[in-house]
């Protein structure tokens, strides 16, 4: 809608920068964004990828999101997990997305992986690593499974299995005992299950569900919340207040329905 | 000191069934002086959208502002009214434009969506400063209380809420985190959002 406007050009904009700068240089805190101290993984099976994400976002030392979603949506075949700046890995990966669809369109071809990756490293790369996306991306495309690892800063690395975030210690662990190459769809998700887990129960950052996305060459499969470790229990006693309970001091009710009332306005006409 | 705490201010808004309520603080401070007792962070948006907005006061007023134009232009061009899903992702990408330069703002959404049946569904959201949209089942808290808001609001929502009991305990949940909140307070407010009615009540609050 912005960009609509000759004197709003799209990007970022910096018009609050001179006040933020003198307040910051007063000595007020900038608050904190919601980060993503994830767990995110990936690995290579037999035939195809599975991604691996927790479902925890927090703000500081608060639990912002108990259920979010961190595998985003790339291509049909290409999905991206997202750690670091909550907002960053969302709306990089979107803005990756809408150029992948325009690039697909453009050239005819289903897009690769590398593509996706190659767009992702430079941007990041441009923004110099204030954009503080983790990404782990992965696909199938023409030329086969790729799985990647995106940092920051723009640095890039191709391996069959990956982790990233603040559980990505928990998870490698997991991985560097249990992965095997040309492991089967079943088993592929297992580890990834287990690697997931090991996040979620060993890191602080790390918690709730955990989400998984498998991609082979014929389908892409998104499994929304495939373990559910921590459900919370019922509450055994209701807490609702009588109504009534709270005092307050005056009331406006504001009606949404569209009354219509036909009154007969004079003496009836004279028919006879 | 956080510049979130400058001039304090907390929302919450809750689902219940077939309707959702949005509630927010009345003060607006200079540090821990008060400075307004009657200071809104709730703005309606059209019939069915509330947006509240706690943070920096001057950034309230700002985005209040910039809110209602983009909705208007919105309005206008669309010649319908604007969708709560669709307002959420307006939010978002405003305050991610000022990613390296943010708005000092915590939005909080509240509204009924409309279904393809022609039924109502509520629909709560909340964004951090720079724009990471947070969807969620229950409840959603911003502001300097919300840490005491998460803590109670865990404890007394409960799904399936009647309008009028969803008011209670929305109203419970915002006195008292907002009691413990020294940055809080000065009345409240509460807009209770059902198919066919708003019910807005000022509360009988502590007003130390």
């Amino acid at each position: 809608m912005a960009s609509a406007s000759p004197f709003s050009p799209p990007g970022f904009k910096f018009t609050n920068q001179v006040r933020n700068d003198f307040l910051s240089n007063k000595g007020v805190k900038l608050p904190k964004a919601t980060s993503t101290g994830t767990t995110i993984v990936g690995c290579l099976f037999r035939d195809g990828i599975v991604l691996g994400a927790d479902t925890r976002a927090t703000e500081g030392d608060i639990v912002a999101d108990k259920n979010c979603e961190k595998i985003h949506y790339i291509t049909e075949s290409i999905r991206c997990c997202g750690a670091g700046t909550a907002a960053d890995t969302e709306f990089t990966t979107a803005l990756i997305s809408s150029n992948m669809e325009l690039h697909g369109l453009t050239t005819g071809r289903k897009p690769r992986v590398v593509t996706a990756m190659t767009m992702l490293k430079q941007m990041l790369f441009r923004y110099q690593g204030h954009i503080g996306a983790a990404l782990v991306l992965g696909g199938v495309d023409s030329t086969g499974p790729h799985l990647f690892t995106i940092h920051p800063h723009g640095s890039t690395d191709k391996l069959p299995y990956v982790t990233m975030g603040s559980g990505s210690l928990a998870a490698m662990a997991i991985f560097e005992s249990d992965w095997r190459p040309d492991m089967s769809r079943d088993d592929a998700l297992a580890l990834v299950k287990a690697a997931i887990s090991a996040g979620i129960f060993n890191d602080l950052g790390s918690g709730s569900n955990v989400d998984a996305c498998i991609i082979t060459a014929d389908s892409t499969e998104m499994l929304r919340n495939v373990v559910t470790p921590n459900e919370r229990e019922v509450k055994e006693l209701n807490y609702k207040f009588r109504r009534g309970t709270t005092a307050w001091k005056s009331e406006n009710i504001r009606s949404l329905v569209v009354t219509e009332e036909v009154r007969r306005v004079g003496d009836e006409m004279d028919t006879s | 000191m956080s510049i979130m705490e400058n001039n304090g201010g907390s929302v919450i808004a809750m689902v219940g069934k077939e309707c959702v309520a949005i509630a927010c603080d009345l003060r607006l401070g200079n540090q821990a002086l008060g400075v307004s007792s009657d200071f809104q962070k709730i703005f309606p948006v059209t019939d069915r959208i509330f947006l509240g907005l706690p943070g920096l006061g001057t950034d309230v007023t700002t985005l209040k502002e910039l809110f209602r134009f983009r909705v208007n232009m919105y309005t206008i061009k669309e010649e319908r009214e604007i969708e709560p899903e669709t307002f959420a992702h307006l939010v978002s990408s405003t305050l991610y434009e000022h990613r390296f330069g943010p708005y000092f703002i915590e939005p909080v959404m509240a509204g009924l969506s409309k279904t393809p049946s022609g039924g109502f569904k509520p629909f709560i959201a909340a964004t951090d400063l720079i724009g990471c949209l947070n969807f969620a089942k229950d409840f959603v808290v911003a502001g300097t209380a919300s840490s005491k808001l998460f803590g109670v609001a865990e404890g007394l929502w409960e799904p399936d809420l009647e309008p009028e009991d969803l008011f209670e305990t929305i109203s419970q949940t915002i006195m008292n985190a907002v009691d413990r909140d020294a940055y809080s307070g000065w009345g409240c407010i509460v807009h209770v959002i059902t198919k066919d009615q708003i019910v807005t009540r000022t509360l009988k609050a502590r007003m130390d």
